[in-house]
């Protein structure tokens, strides 16, 4: 089991309001992302269901239990770190052992614990090392194993791979997956990355200034975006927001429409323009075009596109996939 | 990183300094060996003996160089083994209480109480008080056995007075010395203590670690190498302390070494015996320095 219900949560330091008010239901077994631009809340709102900070008011439920005020050890949920937080001067048993060991568990139930996680993330030859002997990846793989002995309800990632390096990065990510395939535990995980929230998520909990923007699985977050801001954060490149007189003409204040639904036509067409830069990557060749009063628009062309900047290129909107946003940035339907 | 070139220039470059801190260093460490050798006393019928060319001291007729003779009476002396038996109690004294008080001192002042600042620069002021005014002070002020602060604490609850110098001097030296070196030892652990990693004290949160196992296995580790830095640097300035014995008067029973070296040079007058004691002493802490560094030299490493 491990559901999670946020009622109403509420934090704020002093005057600084960090969460104004956040309503959240997370299902049993669900894999859910928070993400969000630095400084948006998305760490505060994992360390309050950690119970590592206290709410200003609302409620936190765990499998519909009430632990506003129950200590972080007593919610049976496990964190692993943005720095790992592994214990120096501990060796990698012991690291894995501690919680075990604070909770009184008998010498042998450890012992086989540490022995089944230290398997499962692959540290059996390294268990005898100190944090300090370990490569990067294998630092964040002992801290999920930190987390992996206690058999939480629900895994807390805070920003888990920023530390490592590109490559590595994916590696871990996968990682990350299978293992909760494999656990089939609720994991609630925090980054900036949007891309590490499409390809992990169940579901994406979007968060901006605190407040809760759309909340959704990865594809529908990708393409019914709710607001101008969920519409520019998620996706890569991002999604052309226009906004003027282009926009008025399909009764909008902004209309947003993604590279790939911008074709490149030969004549007529919504916008006129030339291309500045092109950028190619093999698979595809994504175009930044200024477009006159557009504003500079990102087109997606085929790999082998053969255009240069300078060369004008007329560009025509896919109707059905042009999004509409009010003046408040809400989507028109 | 450097060329050939580069650096050649910074060894002239530093040559100078290299070579006066040698000469510093080494001038009066040469001298004084040259004078433990010599018989050399302020008193003598020939004062002049240290004045004297090698050659005329060689001579059997000035017997001016007295061999091993000054180590030999120093090294016998019976009040040599009470000043190294005082020496070492007041080191493992004052290290013990300083460590051990600095480190709950430094818990105490790590948490967010109101005033800190000024608290934690109260903490420290023992520090910038002179060894020769904080003798006094205790002495006259908090120990004395008539007027002292202590005797008015134990008179007002029925009990009797203590004479702190006149029956436990050496109590007394420890407890002044000890006073003095808590504010260091403090300084240090607690700024060891500020710089504990935010996330592992969340991880032992979340680990459920009660707050004696988080003492026990989170911050005593974690202080292990400014303990280590803090034994090491006071070692080496309590096997030096001698105002604090001197200017309480409590050289007869709670002597040290340099007390002893004091003793022979400017109360005998024999320049020959304490340089011997000098020489001593320095070997006396080499050979602590050395089991130290052997004992917890390993927490300084990686």
């Amino acid at each position: 089991m491990g559901t999670i219900s946020l009622k109403n949560v509420r934090k704020a330091f002093g005057e600084a309001v960090i969460i104004p008010g956040a309503d959240l239901e997370i299902k049993d077994g669900e894999f859910i992302v928070f993400v969000g631009p630095s400084g948006c809340g998305k760490s505060t709102l994992l360390r309050l269901i950690a119970g590592l900070e206290d709410l200003t008011s609302g409620q936190i439920l765990i499998d519909g239990e009430d632990v506003t005020d129950v200590p972080p050890a007593k919610r049976g949920l496990a964190m692993v770190f943005q720095s790992y937080a592994l214990y120096p001067h501990m060796s990698v048993r012991n690291n894995i052992a501690f919680g075990l060991k604070m909770a009184g568990m008998p010498k042998s139930d450890i012992d086989a614990k540490v022995a089944k996680a230290a398997a499962t993330l692959n540290l059996a030859d390294y268990l005898e090392r100190k944090p300090r002997q370990l490569s990067g990846g294998q630092r964040q793989r002992v801290a999920i194993g930190r987390a992996i002995v206690r058999q939480p309800k629900c895994f807390l990632f805070d920003e888990p791979l920023s530390n490592l390096d590109a490559a590595l990065r994916v590696n871990m990510r996968v990682e990350i997956m299978q293992l909760h395939q494999q656990l089939d535990a609720t994991m609630v995980y925090v980054t900036h990355d949007q891309v590490e929230a499409m390809t992990m998520a169940d579901r994406i909990v979007v968060l901006n200034k605190g407040i809760i923007e759309q909340v959704g699985s990865p594809l529908d977050l990708y393409n019914k975006p709710n607001s101008v801001f969920v519409a520019g954060f998620i996706g890569s490149p991002k999604m052309n927001l226009i906004s003027g007189a282009v926009a008025v003409k399909h009764t909008a204040a902004t209309i947003g429409i993604r590279p790939e639904h911008i074709a490149l036509l030969g004549t007529g067409g919504d916008v006129q323009g030339t291309i500045v830069l092109t950028e190619h990557l093999g698979s595809d060749s994504f175009l930044h075009v200024d477009a006159g009063e557009a504003g500079r628009l990102t087109v997606r062309a085929p790999g082998d596109y053969l255009g240069k900047p300078g060369q004008a290129v007329s560009l025509g909107f896919d109707k059905a996939r042009i999004h509409r946003f009010d003046s408040q940035g809400k989507v028109l339907v | 990183m450097a060329t050939q070139q580069t650096r050649s220039i910074g060894r002239i470059a530093v040559a100078p300094s290299v070579l006066a801190l040698f000469l510093w260093m080494i001038v009066p460490l040469a001298m004084t060996i040259w004078f433990s050798f010599l018989r050399y006393n302020l008193l003598d019928s020939n004062p002049a003996c240290s004045l004297m060319t090698p050659a005329a001291l060689l001579d059997e007729a000035n017997r001016c160089l007295a061999g091993t003779t000054n180590y030999y009476y120093f090294l016998t002396d019976p009040a040599f083994f009470k000043a190294m038996r005082n020496s070492l109690l007041l080191v493992f004294w004052v290290l013990v209480i300083s460590v051990a008080g600095g480190t709950l001192l430094a818990l105490l002042l790590d948490q967010a109480i109101y005033g800190r600042n000024i608290v934690r620069l109260m903490v420290i002021a023992p520090f910038f008080v002179m060894p020769t005014v904080s003798a006094l002070v205790w002495k006259n002020m908090m120990m004395h056995p008539v007027q002292g602060f202590l005797a008015w604490i134990t008179k007002s609850m029925g009990l009797g007075a203590i004479d702190w110098f006149a029956h436990y001097p050496m109590t007394a030296i420890v407890i002044m010395v000890s006073w003095q070196w808590l504010p260091f030892a403090t300084l240090i652990i607690l700024t060891a203590l500020q710089s504990f990693d935010e996330e592992q004290k969340e991880a032992a949160q979340m680990d459920g670690t009660p707050p004696f196992s988080f003492f026990w296995y989170m911050i005593v580790p974690h202080l292990a190498r400014p303990v280590t830095v803090v034994i090491l640097i006071e070692t080496i300035f309590l096997l030096n302390v001698f105002a604090e014995i001197y200017v309480s008067g409590s050289g007869g029973r709670a002597g040290n070494l340099p007390f002893l070296v004091y003793q022979y040079g400017l109360i005998s007058n024999d320049i020959g015996g304490a340089s011997a004691g000098g020489i001593v002493a320095v070997v006396l802490a080499n050979i602590v320095a050395f089991f130290l560094m052997r004992m917890i030299g390993k927490n300084l490493e990686g």
